[in-house]
């Protein structure tokens, strides 16, 4: 008998509970102002004529371990739509639409993405942004091609990440930005033998240690040795005891900031004076070094960097610090506000907000973002724009 | 004893599922369902999959695995590289792929069962846990699962589309486990919960039935894991971490560890709450800790025995009553 | 560089996470011995004094450094007490495997419990403790791992007098071999494993401000791979025994540096567990530990 209670009771819960969810989203398609999205700050624009409302779907991390990724695209994307909406919107043949952004977490699994997905669709968006992270871009790739929604991410560097032809990217892809730091290092630093630290339960991490070394090799430089660690390691002095017993020139770590902070300074412990080239992952790690001379002269790709002198990039800057209590924006940040800005472009370029008629659009705009000075893209999806690099030079960063 | 599989408890529970069925069918093809809570169904099966058989090891065997998500990864990893191998047609290749998949998680369940052997409690908890890690590395360091970049471009086999198949197998997987609890092997399983060497004397090959149990756990687990890998389509060794142990844990914890039927309402709570509460996420992990510190300290306090009781008490009352 | 002296600063990599491994397992490994569970928190409670020694060191008070250290290992012992009391002397005569759920919930509360208090953002934070490195020929040993050896070493002869040599460490020694007899002789036992863990919480405090010395950046979860790697050390070395926690962590970290120096640095963390995995299937008792029979 016990049981049989305990059994109907799941039934019941099961079925209300899925019941009840459908008619939320039955009736959220009618009265939008009520449900919205659970991120209010997001839909400050009014709803009331919902055919001038040009709805940006948004996919990435919130919460977990990756959320800063997701929290910094957000915001950066929030600072590009409040512009745009204060110059008073987008013109599209007779028609004026205001962006409005619908961001839901994904904690960076790609189940969750799923989830995520089919919720921004539920909220009828126009187009896609996103997903932040790679594996997350990958899982939705195929559902956004099915129901051939125009997709962007701002930060999936994964080479697949774009695979379908209604996908497009503003980031590196990991192999492009690899190869094009191993040309850096062999025609201008003049380097050919170099030793690699690389996280191998990344994929970012390994997609650029692989591609970097390749290229290395391909133009006659030498990998004297390559070394892994696990996401999570703290402690590198294996590692780089074995560089140390090498005839590396320089070493070249593409990771994230804060495993490049204990690689810098265990490496300054053990007496080793190589120098540093990383990735764009590193951009924030004077914030996590406690002696700053132990990062000093290292090079690495970054094609945004909030303390270059640049009048695009100081407004944006300000208008982010204003925005989000003194935050310096990072990479992502700027990412997130060059999507919006490619959205506008190709709505302009199109002279429609059909996802069709943006993909189309695509291959034909130029965008002056602030992660390259014209963007464009090809047609694989890929965003075309100048590799810079970013030398820390007396404690602060500087373009080299 | 025989066993009667046409038993009043089976036909109730068939009964059950046969409803939730329809009720299920009738929301999605009426378009009750927004596609948000659609792409939560196949989730909510592997879940309860997931629950029921660690509520196997953790609540009947009463021993405490830590690598569940390991068996569920293994299932996951042997059954998309067999469905991206050989490209066959779906009829055929999913009902392989969830052959493969369990007997790989199984064949890891057995060897995960020598040490079950010659330990217990803590040292058996530490021991799935090392297993569980152990495993995750492997799949980061071997080639031919993609590593750290995933295994991407498995085929689409179960996602909502297909629910009426990922509901059936989950219903089986219940009746199962269910039917196993009520059987004699279930009351050995118990009696070695409460006491195994009382069991051993009483000449039960307690060795051997804890080796099953998770054997049996770890092939539901790895059933688990093909339909996750063939609704998500990518797969990545890091998802399947000590936090996803956890998540199950807290689930058959909150269920009452030995129910069935208390994992599956767990189940079914566990994944639907992160989705109607999706900015609550971050306090989602601290709420976990504080239901299975809650639980845990409710179930051994003098409270919980008093409320027994009672009910005790009037149920006694009750019978009386009706034997007047 | 030679063969020899590659593998000598190999053998002092090793040393430098086994020495803060060993000074983890001691915490492990005291509570374990006397109270008979695995504190699956206390990993953690390294977390919450290395935050601790931040906030009171960093924040406004602007105490002296002695003071602050004191300061913290006091508060967490406290904690370790506070956390007894709350969830595991409840459950003192419960099934264990009801006190090893309690101990991974409260490892999960104070992860996340930091977490959300203090962001998931690392803080950097150089080490509060400065010493000279010590150079050898071409090898250098960090300033850092002397000084965890040496207050290893110290706690490690501290423990094994107060427990061998003082009134309240034969009262945990009665516990720790039969409580109800302990008990019966009018020991109090609630006292006693209370005051184990305001010891072993202690020691973390100190396992915190070393860890937190030699790598210089506080997340919340820093404490967790260390908490688990330490108690691989722990069961290493025979869990229950003090001398066994510091070889088994010392013995770890060798492992784990010579792994990665010549087999794969890829697989250290699958090969340090699968020594667990061994070492439990051959001798569950670990180098140093007692082996026990069960009875009915």
């Amino acid at each position: 008998m016990k049981k049989m209670i305990s059994t109907t009771l799941a039934t019941l819960t099961l079925v209300a509970a899925l019941a009840s969810c459908g008619n939320n989203a039955n009736t959220s398609g009618a009265k939008e102002s009520e449900t919205g999205s659970s991120d209010a700050k997001t839909s400050d624009v009014s709803t009331s004529s919902a055919t001038d409302v040009f709805k940006v779907g948004a996919i990435g991390p919130l919460t977990g371990p990756a959320a800063a990724y997701g929290i910094s695209v957000k915001q950066g994307a929030q600072i590009a739509i409040d512009e745009i909406n204060a110059a008073g919107g987008v013109t599209v043949g007779d028609k004026t639409y205001s962006f409005e952004m619908i961001f839901e977490d994904d904690e960076a699994t790609e189940d969750k993405a799923i989830q995520a997905y089919n919720t921004v669709m539920d909220k009828g968006i126009n187009v896609l942004m996103g997903a932040v992270t790679s594996g997350s871009s990958i899982a939705i790739a195929d559902l956004t091609k099915a129901d051939g929604i125009m997709q962007l991410t701002p930060s999936a560097s994964a080479e697949n990440a774009i695979k379908n032809d209604n996908a497009f990217r503003i980031c590196f892809s990991d192999p492009e930005q690899g190869v094009a730091m191993a040309d850096y290092m062999i025609d201008t630093l003049g380097k050919t033998k170099v030793a690699v630290i690389y996280n191998n339960a990344d994929e970012y991490s390994t997609g650029l240690g692989q591609a970097f070394e390749e290229e290395v090799a391909a133009k006659g430089g030498t990998v004297v040795t390559s070394e892994a660690f696990a996401t999570g390691d703290m402690d590198f002095s294996s590692q780089l005891t074995k560089i140390k017993g090498t005839d590396a020139e320089i070493i070249y770590i593409p990771a994230y900031y804060q495993d490049a902070t204990y690689i810098t300074k265990q490496a300054k412990e053990m007496g080793i004076t190589l120098p540093f080239i990383g990735s764009d992952g590193w951009d924030g790690v004077l914030g996590t070094v406690t002696d700053t001379t132990t990062v000093e002269g290292a090079i690495f790709s970054a094609p945004f960097s909030a303390s270059v002198e640049d009048d695009h990039v100081k407004t944006f800057v300000d208008a982010y610090k204003k925005a989000y209590s003194d935050a310096v924006p990072d990479q992502f940040a700027a990412d997130g506000y060059d999507s919006i800005y490619t959205f506008k472009a190709a709505m302009e370029k199109a002279s429609s907000i059909e996802s069709a008629d943006l993909i189309a659009a695509m291959t034909e705009i130029t965008v002056n973002g602030l992660t390259g000075d014209n963007i464009t893209f090809d047609a694989s999806g890929a965003a075309k724009k100048e590799v810079r690099y970013v030398k820390i030079t007396d404690g602060a960063y500087a373009y080299a | 004893m025989k066993r009667k599989l046409i038993s009043k408890k089976n036909i109730i529970s068939v009964a059950i599922i046969a409803v939730l069925y329809i009720l299920i069918q009738v929301l999605i093809n009426g378009g009750y369902l927004s596609r948000q809570m659609m792409s939560v169904i196949i989730p909510l099966c592997y879940n309860v999959i997931m629950a029921v058989s660690l509520s196997l090891i953790v609540g009947v065997l009463g021993e405490l695995s830590l690598g569940h998500a390991a068996f569920m990864s293994i299932g996951a990893y042997s059954s998309a590289l067999f469905t991206t191998k050989f490209e066959l047609p779906e009829f055929i290749a999913l009902p392989l792929a969830l052959i493969i998949g369990g007997l790989c998680a199984a064949a890891l369940g057995f060897i995960i069962g020598i040490p079950v052997l010659r330990l217990k409690g803590d040292y058996l908890a530490i021991v799935t846990l090392g297993f569980g890690e152990i495993i995750k590395s492997i799949f980061n360091f071997l080639p031919i699962t993609g590593g750290s970049k995933g295994l991407s471009g498995i085929p689409i086999y179960t996602s909502y589309r297909n629910f009426g198949l990922v509901f059936l197998i989950t219903a089986v997987i219940v009746l199962l486990i269910k039917n196993l609890l009520d059987s004699r092997h279930g009351r050995v399983f118990a009696a070695i919960r409460d006491n195994s060497i009382a069991a051993q004397a009483t000449g039960i090959p307690v060795g051997t039935y804890k080796t099953m149990a998770f054997v049996i756990a770890a092939f539901f687990a790895g059933i688990a894991g093909v339909l996750y890998a063939h609704n998500v389509g990518i797969l990545k060794p890091g998802n399947f971490d000590y936090n996803m142990s956890i998540e199950i844990l807290v689930m058959v914890v909150l269920g009452g560890m030995g129910s069935i039927g208390g994992s599956i309402i767990a189940a079914v709570i566990l994944t639907l709450l992160p989705e109607l509460l999706r900015s609550f996420a971050d306090y989602r992990m601290l709420l976990y800790a504080i239901v299975l510190i809650a639980l845990m300290l409710f179930n051994n306090s003098s409270l919980k025995k008093k409320l027994i009781e009672k009910r005790q008490m009037s149920r006694q009352e009750k019978s009386e009553k009706e034997g007047e | 560089m030679d063969i020899f002296s590659s593998l000598a600063e190999q053998l002092i990599n090793g040393l430098r996470t086994g020495s803060i491994y060993a000074l983890i397992a001691l915490g492990y490994t005291m509570v374990y011995g006397i109270a008979k569970m695995i504190n699956f928190a206390h990993g953690d409670i390294i977390m919450v004094g290395a935050y601790l020694l931040f906030l009171l060191g960093v924040g406004k008070l602007g105490l002296p450094t002695p003071v602050v250290i004191l300061l913290a290992i006091i508060l967490c012992a406290v904690l370790g007490m506070l956390i007894e009391k709350i969830a595991y002397k409840p459950l003192r005569n419960a099934p264990p495997l009801a006190v090893l759920i309690t101990a991974i919930g409260v490892s999960y509360f104070l992860q996340n419990f930091v977490l959300i208090s203090m962001g998931a953002t690392p803080i950097p934070f150089a080490s509060m403790i400065k010493v000279p490195s010590l150079t050898l020929g071409t090898i250098t040993v960090s300033g850092i791992t002397l000084a965890t050896l040496v207050v290893t070493f110290v706690c490690m002869a501290g423990l094994i007098f107060f427990v061998q040599r003082t009134k309240t460490g034969a009262a945990m020694r009665a516990v720790s071999e039969d409580r109800g007899a302990a008990e019966l002789m009018g020991i109090n036992v609630n006292k006693t494993i209370s005051l184990t863990f305001a010891i072993g919480s202690g020691l973390a405090a100190v396992a915190g401000l070393l860890f937190i010395s030699q790598y210089e950046s506080l997340q919340p979860t820093l404490g967790a791979l260390p908490g688990i790697k330490a108690f691989v050390a722990a069961v290493l070395g025979g869990i229950g025994s003090i001398p066994g926690a510091i070889a088994g962590g010392i013995i770890l970290g060798i492992i784990e540096s010579l792994t990665k120096a010549y087999i794969s640095t890829q697989l250290s963390d699958a090969i340090s567990f699968s020594v667990l995995v061994l070492v439990l299937l051959i001798r569950p008792a670990g180098i140093m530990g007692k082996m026990k029979n069960e009875k009915v």
